[in-house]
């Protein structure tokens, strides 16, 4: 046999694909070809990567191997054999006893794909039980010991819960369980992690990782992101369009890609570092917020909204300048940028906008301050009315902020084109017509429109493939050279923020809990829960999810943290008993200029840290 | 970690659960006030009275007056309205005019038949219908389904008097199998019952068949395409196996909301059938109480279709909230 991940050709292939087409018959015009033509093989105990962006028939591809297709989809040829047996020809009952027995899928959204109205122990163990494996009793057992395995908090009684009482990355590990209850030969996982923070995809990336290599299983890892499948896979297979580009080993792929379009692809994922704005720290604050406290819900007697989001938050971004706002979701990121634009009022401190307070709220303030700030939307889809041409959406603040005519506006339109890199062609097409990466073109061309001198810009490429989004990356650098824009960058991504921005902020659980110039978080010191957060983000190195250091879990705490105290508290592997739950902790100023809120002193923290601080050199 | 989510949540979902559905049965008062208000009123508005209706055109205005006096009828009507509730609320909802008997007892006499044909109409209907709508969502698109929606749609388009015309045509007057006066002889055996209901209960099916199949159809419909479904089919699971265990829990809400609507239709809206197989149930005595003006008769009969109604939906809500693990665990 050969050994995990080798490929000797001609022999032993668990899995086969060969030839494989997969078409969407259309109605009108004959039938367009999702997947063209593609042939693969896995040997038994291998972990093949299927990766490309969004389109490129990924996901189609792997739900072949369970001979499923999405409606609307058929799978017009080749052949896909698993184990021996010839999938595509199996009937529906025999399609019943591969699937779930022999070959297993975990979604890429766990909390989607489990069942809203049943106990998630009677989900997990239903294939088991169903394809006669074994008995309740011993499919529960088994799924205990996996929940165990998969280091999921009371493994004996979180059966008994229902997906909505459970987190995100508690559901994917769930959806692990189930999938590998019934002992597969082979498991998909489509873009397991996509949908999780990187604090918590480590986590889940090492259980997965752990859970499928005990059973021996062969595996098909379906990503975007090159780093997690450096992590994962023996062989990666680069997919665009539907073609397959390039397969080989996942080093030989990563390191030295033979084919253009994955060098196009390696190169987006590690983005590089554009040069700081010209050195302008004697210009004055075009935006400065102090002390601010905001939230949702009626604003009890205290002055504290019945949801407090955002504690204490102050910052000073000035102008031509960025800054990058990075954190969890649920951090407080967008909110942040929802009181700044207006749209939701402060319960406490201050916003100065060209060192003149804003009034909370959108009613106090002036139609100028409108035009000089302006907010782009995470998902261009729903900022953009699909009904609306490009002309029509652009057209609409040059004649509220500047009251053009239309030839003027006209104009103006084809300028702002131009100035996204449009084709000016795009003007007279729906929004509805767009491409991802056209949308969000668009939608910075209509916040142009008015002017501005701020730009909020929240998640602008969380929605966008890597290479689309490093387009528009590398669109807002030139646009903020030739208009001197101010950006407030809101990202969870740390390595965009630390490539894209002059200054950066770390938000956790709506405080700032380290701020301070870029240089200052490519090495430690850095604040405990930076430190986590810089310490998760894959690199594009295989081996990267082994070497790094394996924290020991850290054992929650009860309840959120007292009033003042340090919100990272539950989750910190550093606290300090009977200092940190007891004292809020105070800012310092580190030596490389930033500051962070920890009792922890900067020694200490390089101390701490020094682990990492070597690695990275 | 995200950590432990609280697994006291339970208990607390339980009380949630509680608080919700008495939050609905008092909403559920509050309205069968409003409505006795507005049945009161709009009874009122009626024109001629019962004291002129029993005497007759050419009795004397003194005659007719002093019936007024003894039936109450000339108190102001706020306060005959609140004697009207008092009684409501002890169960005397006062003496039926034309009868002259209790209400109490005009009903008693009536009601039972009404449940019994809403009863053997909900017992045929509601399996029917889930079979046809879950069938339909099943085989969505093909012509099965294609077959089944042209029929429900042709049902819910046909009057009741033509069913039920077709029906006693078909039945009675050519095949002889079933008798065209649905009668319940007090004594008569069960055999002898349904076959003289046979004709109202399959004409009144029709109509609830159809609707209810309809909207069974859109809820699972809606669930089919949700992720969790492809997941259950990507475990094996065979396509009864998908419905029945993960597509029904989700979709119990919107159904048993759907047969609530329509099968309060069974008690009032039954006055057609009632009245083409001459019937004794309630909603033909409701017609005959507006005929004579009975008006102690009118309110109480429109305020037991009332209750009925809202016990009907009360009861949807209280399954639906019990389907819904989000509320029954919090
Ligand atoms: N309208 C609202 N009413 C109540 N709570 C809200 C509202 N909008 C947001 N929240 C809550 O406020 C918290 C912060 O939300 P926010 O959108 O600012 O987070 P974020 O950091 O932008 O997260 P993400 O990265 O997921 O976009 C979350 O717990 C969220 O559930
Ligand atoms: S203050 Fe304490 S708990 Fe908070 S980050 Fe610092 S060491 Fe951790
Ligand atoms: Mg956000």
């Amino acid at each position: 046999m050969p050994a995990p991940g080798t490929a000797v050709p001609g022999i032993g292939y668990h899995v086969e694909v060969s030839g494989l087409r997969i078409t969407a018959p259309r109605p009108d015009s004959g039938e367009a070809v999702i997947v063209h033509d593609v042939s693969f093989a896995i040997p038994r105990g291998g972990v093949l990567a299927l990766i490309g962006e969004s389109g490129s028939g990924k996901t189609t591809i792997a739900l072949s191997l369970m001979g499923h297709a999405r409606p609307g989809l058929r799978i017009a040829g080749g052949t896909v054999r698993v184990g021996g047996t010839d999938v595509l020809s199996l009937d529906a009952a025999g399609l019943s006893a591969l699937r779930g027995a022999r070959v297993a899928y975990i979604a890429q959204s766990a909390a989607a794909a489990f069942n809203p109205s049943r106990a998630i122990m009677d989900q997990v163990v239903e294939a088991a039980v169903l394809h006669g494996l074994m008995s309740r009793a011993e499919a529960e057992a088994k799924a205990v010991a996996l929940f165990r395995s998969l280091a999921l908090p009371d493994p004996e009684s979180i059966g008994r819960r229902y997906p909505h009482q459970l987190s995100g990355g508690q559901l994917q590990r769930l959806m692990a369980a189930m999938a590998l209850v019934t002992g597969p030969e082979l498991v998909i996982l489509d873009e397991p992690t996509t949908a999780l923070d990187v604090t918590t995809q480590v986590e889940v990336l090492h259980a997965f990782k752990r859970a499928v290599r005990e059973q021996g299983a062969t595996a098909v890892y379906v990503s975007h992101d090159l780093a997690v499948v450096a992590q994962m896979a023996d062989r990666i297979l680069v997919l665009n369009q539907g073609r397959v580009r390039e397969q080989g080993p996942a080093s030989q792929v990563l390191k030295a890609p033979a084919d253009d379009y994955t060098r196009t692809l390696v190169d987006a994922a590690r983005p590089a570092a554009r040069p700081a704005a010209p050195a302008a720290a004697d210009r004055a604050a075009l935006l400065e917020v102090r002390g601010l406290t905001a939230g949702y819900g009626r604003v009890g007697a205290d002055g504290m909204p019945a949801v407090p989001i955002l504690r204490d938050v102050s910052l000073s971004l000035r102008r031509g300048g960025t800054l990058g706002v990075i954190g969890e979701s649920g951090s407080g990121k967008s909110t942040l940028a929802r009181v700044i634009a207006g749209l939701v009022r402060p319960s406490g401190g201050q916003v100065l906008f060209d060192g003149a307070p804003l009034p909370p709220g959108l009613e106090g303030r002036a139609k100028d301050q409108f035009r000089r700030i302006q907010l782009v939307f995470q998902n261009a889809d729903t900022a953009l009315n699909p009904a609306h041409t490009v002309a029509g959406v652009l057209g609409r603040p040059l004649g509220f902020y500047h009251g053009l005519d239309r030839a003027a506006r006209e104009r103006r339109v084809r300028e702002l084109l131009d100035l996204t890199r449009l084709p000016a062609a795009v003007a007279g097409r729906r929004c509805g017509e767009l491409s991802g990466g056209q949308k969000q073109r668009v939608n910075l061309a209509r916040a142009l429109a008015a002017g501005p001198d701020l730009l909020l810009c929240d998640e602008v490429t969380s929605a966008l493939d890597t290479v689309v989004g490093a387009a528009i990356l590398e669109l807002m650098a030139e646009l903020r050279r030739e208009l001197g824009l101010a950006y407030l960058f809101i990202s969870h991504d740390i390595s965009t923020v630390r490539a894209t921005c002059d200054e950066v902020l770390v938000l956790y659980g709506g405080t700032v809990v380290e701020a301070g110039g870029r240089d200052a978080f490519r090495r430690a010191p850095f604040h405990p829960y930076t430190d986590l957060l810089v310490g998760s983000v894959p690199e594009l190195e295989p081996g990267w999810l082994e070497r790094r250091r394996a924290g020991a879990p850290v054992p929650s705490l009860p309840g959120p943290p007292g009033a003042g105290l340090c919100r990272f508290l539950p989750r910190c592997p550093v606290r300090l008993a009977g200092t940190c739950d007891r004292v809020p902790p105070p800012r310092r100023r580190l030596s490389a200029g930033n500051e962070t809120l920890c009792h922890h002193d900067e020694d200490t923290l390089m101390r701490l840290q020094a682990t990492r601080a070597e690695a990275a050199c | 970690m995200a950590g432990t989510a609280d697994m006291a949540a339970g208990t607390g979902g339980a009380a949630t659960a509680l608080r919700l559905v008495l939050k609905r049965l008092g909403a559920g008062l509050v309205t069968m006030l409003l409505v006795s208000a507005v049945v009161f009123t709009v009874s009122s508005l009626l024109p001629g009275d019962a004291a002129q209706e029993t005497l007759g055109q050419s009795a004397t205005p003194e005659a007719v007056a002093a019936l007024r006096q003894q039936y109450g009828l000339d108190r102001p009507a706020p306060e005959r309205y609140l004697r009207w509730l008092g009684g409501l609320a002890a169960g005397d909802p006062g003496r039926s005019l034309v009868a002259n008997m209790p209400v109490a007892e005009v009903i008693a006499g009536r009601l039972p038949n009404s449940l019994l044909l809403a009863g053997l109409t909900a017992a045929v209907s509601v399996p029917l219908a889930l079979l046809v709508g879950i069938l339909s969502a099943m085989r969505q698109d093909s012509r099965l389904d294609r077959g089944l929606n042209i029929a429900t749609l042709a049902m819910v388009a046909l009057p009741e008097f033509l069913v039920a015309t077709l029906a006693v045509l078909a039945f009675s007057v050519e095949l002889r199998l079933l008798p065209s006066i649905a009668m319940v002889k007090a004594g008569a055996g069960w055999g002898e019952t349904l076959r003289s209901l046979a004709m109202p209960v399959m004409t009144l099916s029709v109509v609830v068949v159809a609707q209810m199949a309809r909207m069974t159809r859109a809820a699972v419909i809606a669930q089919l395409g949700q992720p969790y479904v492809e997941m259950a089919r990507l475990k094996g699971l065979g396509p009864a196996r998908v419905v029945f265990a993960h597509v029904l829990p989700n979709a119990v809400g919107p159904i048993v909301n759907a047969m609530a609507l329509s099968l309060s239709y069974l008690l009032g809206g039954a006055i057609i059938v009632e009245t083409i197989f001459n019937y004794p149930g309630l909603a033909s005595l409701m017609v005959n109480a507006v005929a004579s003006r009975d008006m102690p008769l009118l309110q109480a009969c429109a305020m037991v279709f009332c209750g009925a109604y809202l016990l009907l939906v009360l009861a949807a809500d209280v399954v639906a909230i019990l389907a819904n693990p989000r509320i029954r665990q919090g």
